[in-house]
């Protein structure tokens, strides 16, 4: 951890986010800036997500990789539950969901751990499918058959296979100009970052020039200009902090950028999609007020193995 | 009406400090990984966890209520809250037995065997004494469907021989779909619980017009 890269990664967030947190402190002591307080609400409870997120990042980093996989897998966990809890599952369900949760939600984590990118990257998307598939049809109720299981593989394939991916980065095995172990923490940082810092882009490129929404149905604040902005400046972010992660060029960073808010936009867009669909507003009250897990990594969900096959296509590694 | 004899009989109830340090131990643990695997999210509407003598009344979905309506209590109130449940059920095995007795110090109730001079009411009264809150399910028995089904006249007596006591509407929701009838391995989904705000019997309020304003009173917390 004592490579002067990561040192200077950690300072920059550590004060931008000391910075966000003394101006949103300040605009909640100064009400009549004409800001709108609402917003300055939301912005004051991202920047209290940020702050924990870190602390959390940081303390799993320092841990090691296994520690790090562990805490995704318990995100994937919380996630997952969110997920099929605002899903209607019927009770021919149950057995099946049962060993989703305690044995392929684990399991695959433990592959993921073990660095089996042969196993664990066919194992939920194959096996848990047959399995799901199987045991649903063995209960013996028929009734919506497809749609039933096809909402626990979707929970599955979102919430914890393509999660798993960012701690997958962890073992992509980078060329040794770059810095050993911190280099793989880098890598996990730099994808994060740029999944927090498009959403935020997202935010405010379509709160400042948003015009054309993208699916008014489906999503109220979603616009076109909100997507674009959001994915060009996420690919500067990307250009500017290159050294940061180790494999990239800077055009190699950007282009990473770039697809990582599109991934990201397309997760929001998604979980807006399902959530509209059962008419709630957020995934769980995990944090009075909050939304849910599911709500915070909607974007990591989709960004994470498109962001880690990139890796392996510049890096030229194999798993 | 409360009659001395009610209270003059000695509660069963062992205070709490009285329990070996293990049923304790035992008990919050079991408390921390029921809220843990059930993920349920406790709102209080309109209503505050308290101490005092009170009546807990909800929807009954699966085995898991009781247990989650208790751990999710406050530890306080949930040492003077007894939750009465079926005798067929908790009193099957060591490991059930055990946890009614010592943990949770439930009140069991003969399902099968109701005397007329032995009434359930009778029993929770005096189990309860003048200190004990209790955790009832008037529906009787667990739902099939997950809808919340007609009252049985339990709870009306219970109101009527004690009317001072707050009766707390309970609404437990999604429960059903952690652990349905007749399976014995939990999904761990997210329920929700909702204490409502505490109702009495009116005066001369009839039985049937109290106990479908009991029930309206646990599905608005639906919500």
């Amino acid at each position: 951890m004592n490579d002067p890269r990561t040192i200077a990664l950690i300072t920059g967030v550590l004060a931008l986010l000391t910075a966000a947190t003394g101006v949103g402190q300040f605009l909640k002591r100064h009400p009549d800036r004409g800001l709108d307080p609402a917003a300055v609400r939301t912005f004051n409870s991202r920047l209290r997500g940020w702050w924990i997120l870190c602390t959390v990042l940081a303390a799993a980093f320092w841990l090691g990789t296994t520690a790090t996989v562990v805490l995704f897998g318990l995100v994937s966990f919380w996630a997952l539950r969110e997920f099929i809890t605002l899903t209607p599952t019927r009770k021919g369900d149950h057995r099946a969901l049962f060993w989703v949760f305690f044995l392929f939600t684990p399991l695959h984590y433990v592959l993921v751990g073990m660095n089996r990118y042969d196993i664990f990257s066919v194992f939920l998307p194959v096996y848990a499918t047959l399995f799901v598939l199987t045991r649903v049809a063995v209960a013996g109720d028929y009734k919506r058959f497809l749609e039933r299981t096809a909402k626990i593989q979707a929970g599955l394939v979102v919430c914890v296979y393509c999660l798993s991916f960012a701690p997958a980065l962890l073992q992509v095995p980078i060329p040794a100009a770059a810095t050993g172990r911190s280099g793989n923490f880098r890598l996990l940082f730099f994808l994060i970052l740029l999944v927090q810092f498009a959403d935020c882009m997202q935010y405010v490129w379509s709160r400042m020039l948003g015009r054309r929404l993208v699916a008014a149905a489906v999503s109220s604040n979603r616009t076109w200009e909100g997507l674009l902005g959001s994915a060009t400046s996420t690919a500067l972010l990307a250009a500017v902090l290159w050294w940061a992660a180790p494999p990239f060029q800077p055009w190699q960073a950007a282009l990473a950028g770039l697809i990582v808010a599109v991934m990201g936009f397309a997760g929001g867009m998604t979980m807006s999609a399902i959530k509209r669909d059962r008419g709630v507003k957020d995934y769980g009250t995990l944090v009075v007020g909050h939304g849910g897990v599911l709500d915070r990594i909607d974007s990591m969900c989709f960004a994470a193995p498109v962001f880690y096959h990139i890796t392996l296509l510049v890096t030229g590694a194999k798993p | 009406m409360l009659s001395p004899a009610d209270i003059a009989a000695p509660p069963t109830a062992r205070p709490a400090a009285g329990r070996s340090a293990f049923c304790r131990a035992a008990g919050l643990s079991l408390a921390a990984l029921a809220r843990l695997l059930s993920g349920a999210s406790v709102r209080w509407i309109a209503s505050q966890p308290d101490t005092c003598q009170r009546v807990y009344f909800a929807n009954h979905t699966s085995h898991l209520d009781a247990l989650v309506i208790w751990s999710s209590l406050p530890q306080t109130v949930r040492e003077v809250t007894r939750p009465v449940a079926a005798k067929d059920y908790w009193s099957r095995g060591i490991v059930r037995r055990w946890l009614a007795q010592e943990v949770f110090d439930a009140i069991l109730i003969d399902r099968t065997d109701i005397k007329v001079h032995q009434s359930p009411v009778d029993l929770m009264l005096r189990e309860a004494g003048a200190t004990h809150s209790l955790i009832v399910f008037p529906e009787g028995s667990r739902s099939v469907t997950g809808e919340v089904g007609e009252f049985k006249s339990g709870l009306y007596y219970l109101a009527k021989k004690r009317p001072e006591i707050e009766l707390i509407p309970v609404h437990i929701d999604n429960l059903n779909r952690v652990l349905p009838r007749g399976e014995f391995l939990p999904v761990p989904l997210l329920s929700c619980i909702s204490f409502g705000p505490p109702l009495w019997l009116e005066r001369g309020e009839a039985k049937l017009d109290f106990l479908a304003r009991a029930r309206r009173a646990v599905l608005a917390l639906k919500e």
